[in-house]
């Protein structure tokens, strides 16, 4: 096991002392984070605590104050059609929050566009493995020849995994997956990334406000709390003194949504 | 170009054995290779050889587009009894969990294609259109009732700031651009006449050429079509993110009249500001004939009033006014309706907002027309 060990402790995403500020607010001071091969890590934090900007800062879709941020041994940038960063974009998914669908093409159509971008499939090829997509994210057939206006919220949320998915990438970053979902929805959307997880190895950097997503699918969390990140496993950080963490994990909704884990059951997946 | 299929990883390969029985398979099967091992195993004629086994013990990668392609080649092979698949344990889940049986349904197209999809689309359109021809003419009747209920009742309805508030923001605030345009035009017209009536010997004639058309015509017709594509615009996007931010149903929970809150100020307030800018702009436009005149011709400012004043009449200045007021209230209630047709997606928004601004030229331009058959019918 030593050496899967050493291959499960080796740095996807390594950010060093990522400083972000707006205007005269700091956002983040300092941010050090590991996220590890094959883990699934949560991001939470209060509304306007930063944890989309956090997100975007390691995609390249923000440019940090300070600071470095390698995924894959690779630092990333915002020239995003750069050799190097083209060369990470193809390793990675990204869903955003609303799905980011492009409206004016089909569900299918818009899983096929980084299959276009990056290889040379044929027409067939490309039908076959946008099916395959929606099938793998839960999606019916029909659903591939619908706009993203038809969709339901959920919908959109499944069609934006299985473009995030297409390339079969390593890692996959989630904005808040769960959120604007109705809880079964969210429960259904939480065991996908669990089981596509599981699957396919991902590595998976998921920012949510759900503590029922933390609870079901993350190996360890990072809470953003006073402009700096509290990295550690649900235990360690009920154990934390910090107020906010209190509140958030042991507030009425964190009990309720924690009980179950307190059971010595399987059922957390 | 950055593409998947220069990744350095270990090729993938196939072979089928000397009998055709046993399909030997490795390497790394990704996304990267699937492109190319897809061309090949197209080329593997597999059908009718009965049982044949696949061994992918070799395989070192596999991710979803590799082991679709395992999958898709295990089911080409058909059902035939004996057919197998060997593979390491660690990607078995995977596999199995994309060969699932899904139904496929053929996809009906939702546009008939050939001869029935063009009859089919003209079909749409005529529908289409007559449709929103009842609905407009529906929403200027609901407008025109509520415009009298609002005069009729003016303390309750009328909402006095917000038209002092659309005459500054359609108003005041298109000076600049449609002063600039009118005196362009009007020196792009001075000269055009001048090089042409030279030839005649006739340049004077272009002094009154240039007051008939910027006052009947030009200065009305550019400021109409200036406002358009700067107001109604406005109009429809202002109102149609009201819609996808769900502000109009917000609205109406309470109990606020869109017409009357929204609409009507829009309507009236551009309908004072237009004829009020068509003025502002033929001064433009002449003045910008006049500086033409003054440095092609040599006609002095005072030279050039003497002989605009006995070109024109107060008619011919009330000709091009008279059709101000009846351009804004059609380029109003064009935007604040396509406003109100934008559904709850920002793709929506743009749709509407091009077409509020065709929508609304086209109408000025055909109702321009319709005034020009008008006038000289009536011999104006």
């Amino acid at each position: 096991m030593t050496a899967s060990n050493h291959r499960d402790k080796e740095a996807v995403i390594q950010v060093r002392g990522l400083v972000n500020s707006f205007g005269n607010s700091v956002l983040h001071d300092h941010i050090d984070l590991d996220v590890h091969r094959g883990e699934v890590l949560g991001v939470v934090g209060g509304s306007g605590a930063g944890k989309s900007v956090l997100l975007r800062s390691i995609i390249g879709l923000n440019r940090p104050k300070e600071g470095s941020v390698e995924v894959f041994g690779q630092p990333t940038s915002d020239d995003i059609e750069s050799p190097a960063m083209r060369a990470l974009e193809m390793r990675w998914g990204v869903l955003f929050q609303e799905g980011a669908l492009f409206s004016s093409q089909t569900v299918t159509e818009n899983i096929q566009v980084p299959l276009r971008e990056y290889t040379s499939m044929s027409q067939a090829l490309l039908d076959e493995i946008a099916e395959m997509k929606l099938a793998m994210v839960g999606l019916p057939c029909e659903t591939g020849h619908k706009y993203p206006s038809e969709l339901s919220g959920g919908m959109k949320k499944r069609a934006g995994l299985a473009r995030a998915l297409a390339l079969d990438p390593e890692l996959l970053f989630l904005d808040e997956p769960t959120s604007g979902l109705d809880p079964i929805s969210a429960n259904q959307f939480d065991e996908l990334i669990a089981q596509l997880q599981e699957i396919l190895g991902l590595t998976v950097f998921l920012v949510t406000h759900d503590i029922d997503s933390l609870r079901a699918v993350t190996d360890r969390i990072a809470v953003l709390v006073n402009k700096k990140l509290v990295i550690g496993t649900i235990e360690e950080l009920r154990e934390n003194k910090d107020p906010w963490i209190q509140d958030y994990f042991s507030g009425v909704r964190g009990r309720a949504a924690l009980a179950s884990m307190d059971r010595p059951t399987e059922e957390a997946r | 170009m950055t593409s998947l299929e220069n990744a350095a990883e270990p090729e993938a390969w196939f072979k089928l054995d000397r009998e055709g029985k046993k399909l030997a398979v490795g390497g790394a099967w990704t996304i990267a290779e699937s492109a190319r091992l897809d061309k090949e195993l197209a080329a593997l004629d597999l059908s009718g050889r009965g049982s044949v086994t696949i061994d992918a013990s070799k395989i070192s990668r596999l991710d979803s587009a590799g082991a679709w392609l395992l999958l898709r080649t295990r089911r080409a092979l058909g059902d035939a009894k004996g057919s197998d698949l060997h593979l390491p344990d660690l990607y078995r889940p995977l596999l199995e969990s994309l060969d699932q049986p899904r139904k496929s349904e053929p996809h009906k197209a939702r546009i008939p294609p050939g001869f029935r999809g063009r009859l089919y689309k003209i079909g749409r359109t005529a529908t289409h259109t007559f449709f929103q021809t009842v609905s407009i003419l529906g929403y200027l009747g609901r407008v025109t009732v509520e415009t009298i209920e609002a005069f009729a009742k003016p303390k309750h309805n009328l909402r006095v700031a917000a038209i002092f508030q659309q005459i500054e923001e359609t108003g005041i605030n298109a000076l600049p651009i449609v002063g600039l345009l009118s005196f362009l035009i009007g020196v792009v017209i001075a000269y055009q006449g001048i090089t042409q009536l030279r030839q005649f010997g006739a340049e004077l004639l272009t002094i009154d050429g240039l007051g008939i058309i910027t006052l009947r015509e030009m200065g009305v017709l550019m400021t109409s079509i200036i406002i358009a594509g700067r107001s109604g615009s406005a109009f429809t996007a202002q109102i149609g993110t009201m819609r996808v931010n769900q502000e109009i149903d917000a609205m109406q929970t309470i109990g606020l009249n869109t017409v009357d809150t929204l609409v009507l100020p829009r309507i009236i307030g551009l309908v004072v500001a237009l004829p009020l800018l068509t003025l502002y702009a033929d001064i433009m436009g002449l003045l910008g004939g006049a500086i033409m005149c003054y440095f092609d011709l040599g006609v002095t400012f005072p030279a050039f009033m003497r002989e605009l004043q006995q070109a024109l009449h107060v008619q011919t200045l009330m000709v091009g006014l008279i059709k101000a007021p009846v351009f804004a209230f059609v380029i109003a209630l064009v935007g604040c309706y396509e406003g109100f047709q934008v559904e709850r997606n920002a793709a929506s928004v743009g749709l509407l907002t091009t077409r509020s601004v065709v929508e609304s030229v086209f109408l000025v331009i055909v109702l321009d027309a319709a005034f020009s058959v008008m006038f000289s019918v009536l011999k104006i």
